[in-house]
């Protein structure tokens, strides 16, 4: 088998092939500051009416920064090859980013961030003139409390994990001003819970105990009864799990959990299967969060700053991160003066951008609008199961419905052919579509998750699952030929060592040269 | 139905005496020495009593003297049999040779390298493994004496193939661990639980080892004597203290020093007496064992002794970490690290990988006496890494039967 032997290859151009033949761009562009030629601009500044200021010796630069130096149309023909040069959201059926939650940012939203109103706001502006903005922030607060229940919601985080980081911050400061700092240092999560849970409770000092979960893939209970305690801080959890599983038993966890003094923290960072159909606050929880960019359709952003949201039950309240935005009568202000406080998770308001994008988002659907998100996303999510799980080798643990979304796995297609669920993914992209292997821990073998969300259509499912099962074919009649794959990609194989090692990993340039090139 | 018997008499005798194996006389002499008994007996008549319970119809067939007859009690069917003195591997094969054509199935107790002999006998007949020896790493032993006569008990005929692996004790001892596959037996494909193969060392995961080793470290009190089982991930503990611990033996340390390296199960009743001890263990990959398979050194005597001569453990002051040395600072309003109390003197360590390899099948604990095992199964917080526990059952290996 090789690439031009596909089977749709030798088919005219019309009607379309039952699979996509796409082929990526491949513009082999250099990184911008290869790009850049001494002496080259892009604007032509004209010169100053105004003296030029000495600056003190302290404050100037000895060397200029080293910026690329290019013309205009150098710069916009380089970001427009990346943009072609990219699987993004825009352009794909993104369901599987493995708990990452893509969904469809509508472009109306874009034109009230681009506005002038919003885009040229300075964050250290007066109150007075940005009555706006405050009473957006204030409004989608609201909105958030009657979506989660809760009594109060900040919009400070920057996303999804600050906000995890924020709850877990103001569990650490309820726990002092009870005293208890010192003795409530465990924080209880469960295995497929989205890590960031661990991850955050780790940095702010906590000991992570993780539950295991039982022979019907609920967290096991049992655990937690021998895990809670005097010690314990706060159970952190995901409900439904990264598995897509709903724990039936979740009011009981929050309540083992309250009985020994500890706190329950509810990560919503992906509420598409229960929006308008139950609450956190319902549950008993203490605290929540959201993630705007899973939920409530703004940009990821490419990592940051995307959008998250802390949500606090009322003694909870005095701890969460300020300023507040409050309002008196018809006028909106930042209070500062609160002093239990976990004070700024960034500085500024928020990703004020993300917000008015959520704001708009909820008003365009309404209570009912959100309810039907939830419908869609789980009505989506069991249709894609059904498609996926007719694929001969595809396989799900625990024979359960699932509501957002389900963790996979290939292991009997591996077991079969020696193809690797990543190699899986990666062949798929060779069809415009793909995943990533973003499951950890590595509990279920050879996983993937997928997640539609509520923005993709029948046929758009029909089709990622119609790839699939291609490739899976392939797998069995040519397992090298996956192996070997991408053929329509970009780039060809990456080595993925310096992503995990310190010495070759490079996040800038700077970091690149040094590592590298000197 | 017919079931044979098979006992390597002298099977686990080097598990105690911290000789890490039981093959050739002069080890043999030498674990005898060292005031080790052999324990083999003790478990044949463990599985024949379970066998007996469930199938009160049931003939066992067996050689005369300590390779069968001893423990199989009056109750049996002698095929006539003369063993040298000691028996050796030639005797098992005889044995099995002599046993085969008069069974349905054949019990053998022993450890890997009497599963080796039986497989080179050839018996042409299924076989089960009760667990006897110091290591246990195939998968054609049942998980304890009990399942194993229970297997025996439920046999209708459908078999399994099981994996025979063995590590060459020479090397082992040397400090390598490189198990060799041998062939395949012939199990009974019964529901009740095959201890299954070893899987892969720690080794391959080193950064959780190195993180676990730290967390232990970190918790370490001043005084506490901390006896340190076999394997990679407690060897991780000996490199993060600086001592030269040994990866296969039972190594004791206390206050920042080596106490005791590649210790005797009576070495060690001596240094964990009198003062406070904790032992340290880690898991077998894919058979779940904590206790009595590769540590027999920590036998029920010594964990007798950690477990019930303990003070309760009470929480460092703020501030103070291991030998009184200031951790970080609680001025933050951190909480401070605080020592594991473990489960009263038993810490478990595993990375996550080698927990969620077991599919949620609970943990073993098989140290040859059951109010030991009793005493420390339930759920304990398994160490998996700094600052990172896992709450996962243990439970005696002889009441986990089934799949």
């Amino acid at each position: 088998m090789s690439a031009t032997a596909e089977p749709f290859a030798e088919l005219p151009v019309a009607p379309k092939p039952a699979l996509r033949r796409f082929h990526q761009a491949r513009w082999d562009e250099p990184i911008i500051f290869e790009l850049s030629s001494p002496g080259q601009r892009g604007i032509g500044v004209p010169a100053a009416d105004v003296p030029a200021v000495e600056l003190p010796d302290a404050v100037r630069r000895k060397t200029p920064p080293a910026l690329p130096e290019m013309a205009q149309l150098h710069v916009l023909r380089h970001y427009v090859r990346l943009s072609q040069e990219n699987l993004g959201v825009d352009v794909n059926i993104a369901v599987g980013q493995g708990t990452c939650t893509m969904k469809y940012s509508p472009k109306v939203n874009d034109t009230f961030v681009r506005d002038p109103r919003i885009a040229e706001l300075h964050p250290a502006q007066p109150e007075d003139t940005v009555q706006g903005v405050l009473e957006v922030y204030w409004r989608l607060e609201q909105m958030l409390k009657e979506i989660s229940g809760m009594a109060r919601v900040s919009l400070q985080p920057n996303s999804g994990s600050a906000a995890i980081y924020a709850n877990i911050a103001m569990i650490r400061a309820y726990h002092a001003h009870n005293g208890e700092a010192e003795q409530r240092d465990q924080v209880i999560t469960t295995m497929f819970s989205h890590p960031s849970n661990a991850a955050c409770a780790k940095t702010a000092g906590f000991e992570v105990i993780t539950l295991m979960p039982d022979a019907n893939g609920h967290p096991d209970i049992e655990a937690l009864r021998a895990a809670v305690g005097p010690r314990t801080a706060a159970l952190l959890i995901t409900n439904p799990e990264d598995t897509g599983i709903y724990n039936p038993r979740i009011a009981e966890f929050v309540e083992l959990v309250h009985e020994a003094g500890g706190l329950a923290c509810y990560d919503q960072a992906n509420a598409n299967g229960i929006l308008g159909i139950t609450r956190a606050a319902d549950a008993g929880f203490d605290l929540c969060h959201f993630n705007l960019h899973k939920t409530f359709s703004t940009p990821h952003m490419c990592g940051g700053p995307a959008g998250g949201a802390s949500g606090v039950s009322e003694r909870l309240a005095p701890f969460l991160p300020g300023p507040t935005v409050e309002r008196d009568g018809d006028r909106y202000f930042l209070d500062a003066d609160r002093p239990l406080s976990v004070g700024k998770i960034r500085p500024y308001l928020g990703v004020t951008p993300n917000v008015v994008r959520a704001y708009a988002w909820i008003m365009t659907l309404g209570a009912e609008g959100l309810r039907q998100v939830a419908e869609t996303a789980v009505l989506n999510n069991n249709y894609l199961m059904h498609k996926v799980l007719q694929i001969p080798g595809a396989s799900v643990q625990w024979d359960k419905r699932r509501l957002e979304q389900v963790r996979y796995s290939w292991r009997e297609l591996s077991e079969e052919t020696g193809v690797h669920s990543e190699e899986i993914g990666v062949r798929a992209a060779d069809f415009g579509v793909h995943y990533w292997t973003s499951h950890h821990p590595y509990l279920v073998p050879e996983p993937f998750t997928l997640e539609p969300t509520e923005s993709y259509s029948k046929a758009d499912l029909d089709e990622y699952a119609a790839v699939l099962a291609h490739v899976a074919d392939e797998a069995r009649r040519d397992p090298q030929f996956v192996k070997n794959a991408p053929y329509n990609q970009t780039i060809h194989k990456i080595d993925p060592t310096p992503l995990d090692d310190p010495k070759q990993w490079a996040p800038t340039w700077r970091a690149y040269v040094r590592k590298h090139l000197s | 139905m017919r079931v044979g018997l098979v006992v390597n008499p002298v099977a686990g005798l080097g598990g105690p005496a911290g000789l890490k194996g039981s093959d050739g006389a002069e080890v043999q002499r030498e674990a005898r020495a060292r005031g080790a008994g052999a324990r083999a007996g003790e478990r044949a008549a463990a599985a024949l009593r379970a066998l007996r319970a469930a199938r009160p119809d049931a003939v066992v067939v067996t050689v005369p003297g300590p390779m069968g007859a001893d423990s199989a009690g009056a109750e049996c069917e002698l095929v006539p049999f003369t063993p040298t003195e000691p028996s050796t591997a030639d005797d098992t094969r005889a044995a099995v040779r002599a046993l085969a054509p008069h069974v349905d199935v054949l019990l053998f107790a022993g450890g890997d390298g009497t599963a080796r002999d039986v497989l080179d006998a050839a018996p042409g007949r299924p076989v089960l493994g009760i667990p006897a020896g110091v290591k246990v790493y195939s998968g054609c032993f049942a998980v304890s004496p009990a399942a194993a006569g229970l297997a025996a008990a439920e046999f209708a005929g459908e078999t399994a193939e099981a994996e025979v692996v063995d590590l060459d004790e020479e090397a082992y001892r040397a400090g390598r661990v490189s198990p060799r596959l041998y062939g395949t037996l012939a199990v009974p494909a019964a529901r009740v639980r095959l201890s299954g193969r070893k899987t892969g060392s720690s080794a391959a995961a080193p950064d959780s080892v190195a993180a676990i080793a730290r967390d232990v470290v970190a918790g370490m009190r001043p005084g506490v004597r901390y006896v340190l089982g076999p394997g990679a991930t407690t060897l991780a503990i000996g490199r993060e203290l600086g001592l030269p611990t040994t990866l296969l033996g039972v190594d004791v340390v206390a206050d920042g020093l080596l106490v005791g390296a590649d210790v005797s199960e009576r070495e060690l009743l001596a240094l964990v007496d009198g003062g406070e001890a904790e032992a340290v263990v880690s898991v077998i990959g894919g058979q779940g064992f904590v206790l009595g398979r590769g540590n027999q050194q920590i036998s029920p005597h010594v964990l007798r002794r950690i477990l019930t001569g303990r003070q309760p453990v009470e929480a460092a002051p703020a501030g103070a970490g291991p030998g009184g040395a200031p951790t970080r600072p609680s001025a933050d309003g951190l909480p401070v690290r605080r020592p594991r109390g473990g489960r009263g003197g038993l810490t478990v360590l595993a990375t996550r990988v080698k927990l969620a390899a077991l599919g949620g099948r609970p943990l073993l604990a098989d140290t040859g006496d059951p109010d030991v095992d009793d005493l420390v199964s339930g759920f304990t917080h398994i160490v998996t890494g700094y600052a990172e526990r896992v709450p996962y059952r243990i439970v005696p290996a002889s009441k986990e039967f089934y799949q």
